[in-house]
């Protein structure tokens, strides 16, 4: 494979993969140590419903209004589910599951309801996105990367991948020992100063960001395994938050490289015509990636953590 | 249109689609029930979503055999076997390796989902133009459902409310304090198990008609709705039942009532209508109930502290106090004390002093413990302890100037 092929089909969706997994892994992490895993579940279910209603409003697909959308219902699903967990004193998981099944059902009933078949918007577009359609047609080859001509036309999920995952990555570093010592100690967070309660917002509303801008560009089934799957992986190779952050990163890249070259060109190896979705199979190296770490991992036993309640 | 569908006069099809979505709400909620007390509710999203490579690869087999590839029995069992296997990742990963339970979850749900997507592509290139409608086991689709297929899921519902029925014992007690249960002799390994094959068995009859990322909403959404409205465990699973069953017959006709109203997220948002009334309506869990009991609380402080201050000739300043005084007919308007509320606020005061000795008292330690400053003595002392209280206490004093 020449460069002449590999830069305008597979180099901008590969990226775009890869910066989507790493700004999704980067707070799966803290969201894993936390429990709090499968806000990125409800996160990604409750996006559509923000999407629909943000076309509905302005009545074109546009990226800002979407993303506003998808971020205004990310945030509206963590209040209801705070609601609901302390009106009726539900237990979390539970509250998550009324909250986020009601809103992604909101959102298929008003995609069925409203006209949208002039525009390219669906439930199945919502869960798998389209990683392989992202290429980059103003590409010659390696030349023009270089070439303003050619990165003009560049997919505009790329550049917002990079911006939001540069932002992802300024909010760990920045408030790294807060969230490191909130996530392993609350309460001695709470005697240092640290307003926990909204750093722990602040660490769900990053994780809604990363999850809107990666949903858009590659589906919300990468969002959760990536926010799940790299950082679960790390989690039996290390006992440092450092090294974990690290591998999950690792992690991160190795599921979406070659998840998005076995979509590409597994197929073909295997004598078939066509790809396959390389959002599904993104998802899936990661799990095949886990349940790696889960067998061999040095750090796989619970042996030193602490019991289950 | 609305009357005729819930009357179930809308035709075979929609009669059919009505008769089954409340088969399968009524043994959703009752499963989802014991879920939702164990404090596992979300399993089921993983369950449910779990089930997609199943769908596919029955799919693909079928295909490969020479059969028809929509026979809903294969596809069903297919899902069922896939299911089965996201169970067994599940409870491996939270057994043998330190990942708590929802990042289990999420993980075996997100790798499961995205591996049938996988299966899925595979399928749309497998070239012949058999393979359209598999897309509908993800929000489900009950137009031009068969006969068979209602009787499948018909059936399903019933077996599976059968079991329930069965082992609703060894579940709830499970449910409630599972080391009672190992000490009893329940097997709560084997019983979790059986929860999870009846979650599973919901999931999978239910893929028709709701889909799967949705049929997890019937199995959260009318139980949470139930614990509002009793402190029963029976109760709670036949109202679950109850509401799930409403859920499922209310969606399916209003959704065969109109173009455009897909029945799955229909149902999703009646349940989430039952669940709203009871957030907010059910007595004593509700909103409602408990803005009113802050309310009687306040109204109550209030008037006590007021009455203290009136015994003790206090200035009252707080608006509330002086109005709630008023209205019962106790102060007047520029916070005069009437003749009843001199008489209340003399009892209040010598009430406090009475519970003063109590507290004091290492013998009515017990009785000293429920002193909140609103509860009435006579509700906590007999009437001879008062009296040797009062004796205590005293009659009026002369004052020496």
């Amino acid at each position: 494979m020449t460069g002449s092929e590999f830069v305008p089909l597979s180099l901008t969706p590969l990226l775009i993969g890869v910066f989507a997994a790493v700004a999704c892994a980067l707070p799966g992490n803290f969201l894993v140590l936390r429990r709090q895993a499968l806000i990125g579940d409800a996160i990604s279910h409750v996006v559509l419903p923000g999407i629909v209603v943000a076309f509905l409003i302005t009545g074109t697909i546009a990226t800002v209004p979407m993303m506003l959308g998808a971020a205004g219902a990310a945030i509206l699903a963590v209040i209801l589910i705070e609601a609901i967990r302390r009106l009726g004193r539900i237990e979390p998981g539970a509250a998550m599951g009324v909250v986020f099944t009601t809103m992604f059902a909101a959102g298929v009933l008003l995609l069925e309801q409203s006209d949208t078949s002039s525009v390219h918007l669906d439930v199945e577009h919502a869960l798998y996105g389209n990683l392989e359609s992202l290429i980059w047609l103003d590409a010659t080859g390696w030349a023009s990367l270089l070439d303003p001509q050619a990165l003009r036309g560049l997919p505009p999920e790329l550049p917002r991948m990079a911006v939001t995952l540069l932002a992802v990555l300024l909010f760990t570093l920045v408030l790294w020992r807060p969230l490191k010592l909130s996530t392993f100690d609350e309460g001695f967070a709470r005697t240092m100063g640290i307003h926990t309660p909204a750093l722990g917002l602040a660490l769900v509303i990053v994780a809604a960001v990363a999850a809107v801008a990666a949903f858009d560009a590659v589906g919300s089934i990468i969002v959760i395994a990536m926010f799940i799957c790299p950082p679960a992986a790390a989690r039996m190779m290390t006992n440092r938050l450092e090294t974990q952050v690290g591998w999950s990163v690792l992690f991160a890249v190795i599921a979406a490289v070659s998840g998005y070259v076995l979509a590409g060109y597994g197929p073909l190896w295997l004598g078939a015509r066509d790809a396959v979705s390389a959002a599904g199979m993104i998802a899936t190296m990661s799990g095949v990636i886990l349940a790696l770490a889960a067998l061999f991992g040095p750090c796989r036993n619970r042996t030193g953590a602490p019991q289950q309640g | 249109m609305l009357w005729d569908a819930l009357s179930l006069q809308l035709g075979y099809n929609a009669t059919l689609v009505a008769i089954g979505a409340t088969l399968l709400g009524i043994a959703a909620g009752v499963t989802g029930t014991f879920l939702f007390l164990r404090k596992r509710a979300l399993v089921s999203d993983a369950v449910s979503h779990a089930t997609l490579p199943g769908v596919g690869l029955a799919f693909i087999v079928m295909v490969a055999l020479g059969g028809d590839g929509r026979n809903l029995i294969g596809l069903l069992a297919g899902s069922a076997l896939s299911a089965t296997a996201g169970l067994m990742c599940l409870s491996w990963l939270t057994r043998r390796t330190r990942l708590a339970e929802d990042a289990a979850i999420g993980a075996v749900l997100s790798v499961f989902f995205g591996f049938g997507i996988v299966l899925l592509t595979v399928i749309q290139t497998m070239g012949s133009g058999r393979q359209a409608g598999l897309e509908g086991f993800l929000l489900g689709s009950t137009a031009g459902m068969l006969f068979s297929d209602a009787m499948i899921i018909a059936i399903g519902g019933a077996l599976t409310l059968a079991v329930i029925l069965l082992l609703r014992r060894p579940m709830t007690l499970v449910a409630f304090d599972p080391e009672f249960a190992v000490a009893r002799g329940v097997p709560v390994h084997r019983v979790d198990l059986a929860m999870m094959g009846l979650v599973m068995a919901v999931t999978v009859v239910g893929l028709k008609i709701v889909g799967l990322i949705l049929i997890v909403a019937l199995l959260i959404i009318p139980p949470v709705a139930a614990r509002f409205w009793s402190e029963r465990s029976d109760r709670v699973v036949l109202l679950a039942g109850v509401f799930g069953g409403l859920s499922g017959y209310v969606g399916a006709a209003i959704s065969a009532s109109a173009p455009n109203l897909p029945t799955g997220p229909i149902i999703v948002l009646v349940g989430f209508a039952l669940f709203a009334v009871s957030l907010l309506l059910a007595p004593g869990r509700g909103v409602l109930a408990a803005v009113l009991r802050h309310l009687r609380f306040q109204r109550r402080v209030h008037l006590r502290q007021g009455l203290l201050a009136l015994a003790q000739g206090h200035p009252i300043y707080e608006r509330l106090t002086l109005r709630l005084l008023r209205r019962a007919g106790l102060a007047r308007a520029d916070g005069v004390a009437t003749d009843e509320g001199r008489a209340r606020a003399a009892k209040a005061l010598r009430d406090e002093r009475r519970w003063e000795i109590v507290r004091g008292d290492l013998a009515h330690e017990a009785a000293a413990a429920l002193y909140d400053g609103l509860r009435d003595i006579e509700t906590v002392l007999t009437r001879d302890q008062i009296s040797e209280i009062d004796r205590r206490i005293g009659g009026p004093q002369e004052v020496r100037a």
